[in-house]
């Protein structure tokens, strides 16, 4: 890829793109302002002004760095979005605006930029919220044999307006709660790991990356008194159920063959040697509910296409020591724990 | 649970009650070891059953002296190291891979031989000293690998053989005689490319029961289930409970390739030592691409960590919860052997899955 060729636009990404001239203008009003189509950001001052009106502000960031950039089901642009979005649902907020901190590698192609800033304005506006403010920057290449293509990073932050009377919280959880999952797991983690560079392999998993705000109004509206609430993100489901436990001190049985997993992501996993409960999702969220609120849940997520194959997949119990139990498929028991870091898939 | 699962668990309580005596069997496999624990399989076992682990993981028997020539080949400048991801936390005298990448080495884990070798042709000033590590299940892609760069002329591509072979260790153990054992749930992998057939010298010489089974809940059990009525009815014998996937001839492309390439040598094991005719050397007129030799690293002694017992989980000598390193100050966290830094590995899996199960063996143990 050649940055300049005589008499034609650049057709990637050079330092000078960073550098608070021209062209870092031309970029922002070619590549960036008319994907995301949004006055307050069309203004280029230094900050958004948004009405406020009482209550309680949820602030969150997150940062996303997932490589490869584009994926089966989704892209980091889509990632940036969506993780940011439910970080703030997950808290019982409605997700009112974000901030977008791009840095772009050099030598990233600017037909690549434009793809995920498409994508990202999509996913904003299937979430219904706005890119109030932002900033880019660009830096160096990577070199040296493990560098990977030229890449960029997002950083978003979001602020959303807390649900009046909303009461989430770890401390709440008590012995015979209910714990329920959204749909299908592991899919995210799976279908990067099938186009990651060295271990690629043909399938059809598709990233769950997926603002699920819309989904959880529905769960607090159907009236049940949830209890908590978090996106399994990395560390997987089993991330979410050692919070759980190490907070609560209680333990939690999850029945295998309750936990939806389609046969492929479970054929996946067991090729890479990798546990699904910690590879990671991004469009699931683990549901802490009372026993008598589980049907209302459950409706609430079968009524929405991201909750269709939602179950109830455990309890909470008392009894010690405290550990996250799994009923396996063979009608066995083992614990359930945290994954390390980064899951690697095993040698043979 | 599925009528199948349900039939072996209770024949294999039936068979076990018959015994009357403790029944001690070795998963050779650390992907049985595995799929054992988080199938919850274990916990379904007659009190009276016993499983070791064996020595089948490919990153714990690596000797600690193939540990430290990796580590001291991914310092030489212009040197790529790729290795499988499994072997990148393995602690070394000089500390794992993992560290020495995150000090700026260049070490790329690769899925498979072919991205090793893509990347060697990619990166012409760079030379690619792949990790050939594992048993008879990947050492023919090794084989494939080495074959293709002689084919193509590919020069800046070696590998630092490490890989063994499952039969002499098992029968190194039984020689040994520091276990006492009943039988071999033989693996389900490793088997596909070496046949039942393999087996049979090791069931004529110690006279102990050989099972090869898969990987599935059943179809361990059943395996297992073999295992013991064959102990029962003192009739030592290769049987095949993997039928459809193992055959009794093995994969003979792939060992015509391992026979072309490779030459059996002796090889070092994690606290085994040296087993004869018990890894894979490069045969003569692929000499070249031995990384050791084209580097001219000598291997080193073995220097392993006072603390760890690595060696004796391997043998089945010693479970991880009577290791007193084991979740103290050997942990995923801070592994101080291999078995702790495996994905296959015993001490990893018994901490991963079985605290419960090793909570219910210590009990058993003090009553």
């Amino acid at each position: 890829m050649t940055a300049v060729r005589p008499g034609q636009p650049h057709d990637c990404v050079v330092i000078a793109h960073g550098g608070g001239g021209e062209l870092m203008g031309r970029l922002i009003r070619e590549h960036l302002l008319p994907p995301l189509r949004n006055e307050r950001l069309a203004a280029l001052t230094d900050g958004a002004v948004m009405p406020w009106s009482g209550g309680d502000v949820v602030f969150t960031t997150d940062s996303y760095v997932v490589t490869p950039l584009e994926f089966p089901g989704g892209d980091i642009g889509r990632l940036a979005v969506a993780g940011t979005v439910n970080d703030l649902a997950v808290m019982g907020a409605e997700p009112v605006a974000l901030s977008l901190g791009l840095i772009l590698e050099e030598g990233l192609p600017l037909e690549t930029l434009d793809r995920i800033v498409a994508s990202l304005a999509a996913t904003a506006r299937e979430a219904g919220v706005e890119i109030a403010t932002g900033d880019t920057k660009v830096v160096e290449r990577r070199t040296g044999s493990t560098a990977l293509p030229p890449g960029m990073f997002i950083n978003t932050a979001g602020i959303g307006r807390l649900r009046p009377g909303v009461q989430l919280g770890l401390q709440r959880v008590a012995p015979g709660d209910v714990i329920l999952v959204n749909g299908r797991i592991a899919e995210h983690g799976l279908a990067i790991m099938s186009v990651r560079s060295g271990i690629e392999f043909a399938s059809k998993l598709r990233s769950d990356a997926a603002p699920l705000n819309g989904l959880i109004a529905r769960l607090f509206e159907s009236g049940a008194d949830i209890k908590f609430l978090r996106d399994a993100t990395r560390g997987g489901l089993a991330g979410v159920l050692a919070d759980i436990l190490e907070t609560s001190g209680l333990t939690i049985e999850i029945d295998e063959p309750s936990v939806p997993l389609s046969a492929t992501a479970r054929h996946a996993a067991e090729w890479l040697g990798l546990d699904p409960l910690t590879v990671a999702n991004e469009g699931k969220i683990v549901i802490v509910v009372a026993q008598r609120d589980a049907p209302r849940v459950l409706a609430a997520c079968h009524a929405h296409p991201l909750g269709e194959d939602a179950a109830v997949i455990g309890h909470v119990v008392e009894r010690h020591p405290a550990l996250v139990e799994l009923i396996t498929r063979a009608g066995g028991r083992r614990i359930v724990q945290r994954p390390y870091g980064e899951e690697l898939p095993r040698i043979c | 649970m599925n009528a199948g699962i349900e039939l072996a668990r209770d024949e294999l309580q039936a068979l076990c009650r018959r015994a009357n005596r403790r029944i001690q069997l070795m998963e050779v496999c650390g992907t049985h070891t595995v799929a054992l624990f988080r199938a919850g399989v274990r916990s379904l076992l007659p009190e009276n059953l016993r499983l070791v682990s064996g020595p089948g993981c490919p990153v714990c028997v690596t000797a600690q002296r193939h540990i430290d020539a990796a580590i001291e080949l991914a310092t030489h400048p212009n040197v790529i190291l790729a290795t499988y991801g499994d072997m990148l936390r393995v602690p070394g005298r000089r500390g794992s891979l993992e560290k020495l990448r995150a000090e700026g080495a260049q070490v790329r884990v690769v899925g498979s031989t072919r991205v090793a070798l893509d990347l060697a042709r990619s990166q012409p000033t760079q030379t690619v000293v792949f990790l050939g590590v594992g048993f008879e299940t990947t050492a023919p892609a090794t084989g494939a690998a080495v074959l293709e760069a002689h084919r193509d002329g590919i020069e800046n591509f070696c590998v630092l053989m490490c890989h063994k072979l499952v039969v002499p260790a098992m029968a190194a153990l039984l020689d040994a005689g520091d276990v006492p054992l009943d039988g071999f749930l033989a693996p389900g992998h490793v088997s596909v490319i070496i046949g039942a057939a393999a087996y049979r010298p090791l069931v004529a010489r110690y006279r102990k029961p050989v099972v090869i089974a898969g990987f599935e809940p059943e179809q361990m059990l059943n395996g297992l289930v073999a295992l013991v009525r064959q102990v029962l009815d003192n009739r030592p014998a290769v049987e095949n409970a993997y039928p459809g996937v193992v055959s009794d001839a093995g994969n003979r492309v792939a060992l015509d390739l391992l026979q072309r390439v490779f030459v059996i040598a002796d090889a070092p094991w994690r606290e085994l030592g040296i087993i004869p005719h018990s890894g894979l050397e490069l045969a003569p007129p692929f000499a070249r691409y031995d990384a050791l030799r084209k580097f001219d690293v000598q291997l080193g002694e073995d220097e392993n960590h006072p603390l760890c017992r690595c060696g004796e989980v391997i043998c089945g000598k010693l479970e991880p919860c009577d290791c007193p390193a084991f979740a103290t100050a050997c942990t995923p966290l801070a592994p101080i052997g291999p078995c702790m830094v495996s994905s296959e590995g015993t001490c990893a899996a018994w901490f991963k899955y079985g605290r419960v199960d090793a909570a219910h063996h210590l009990g058993e143990e003090r009553s």
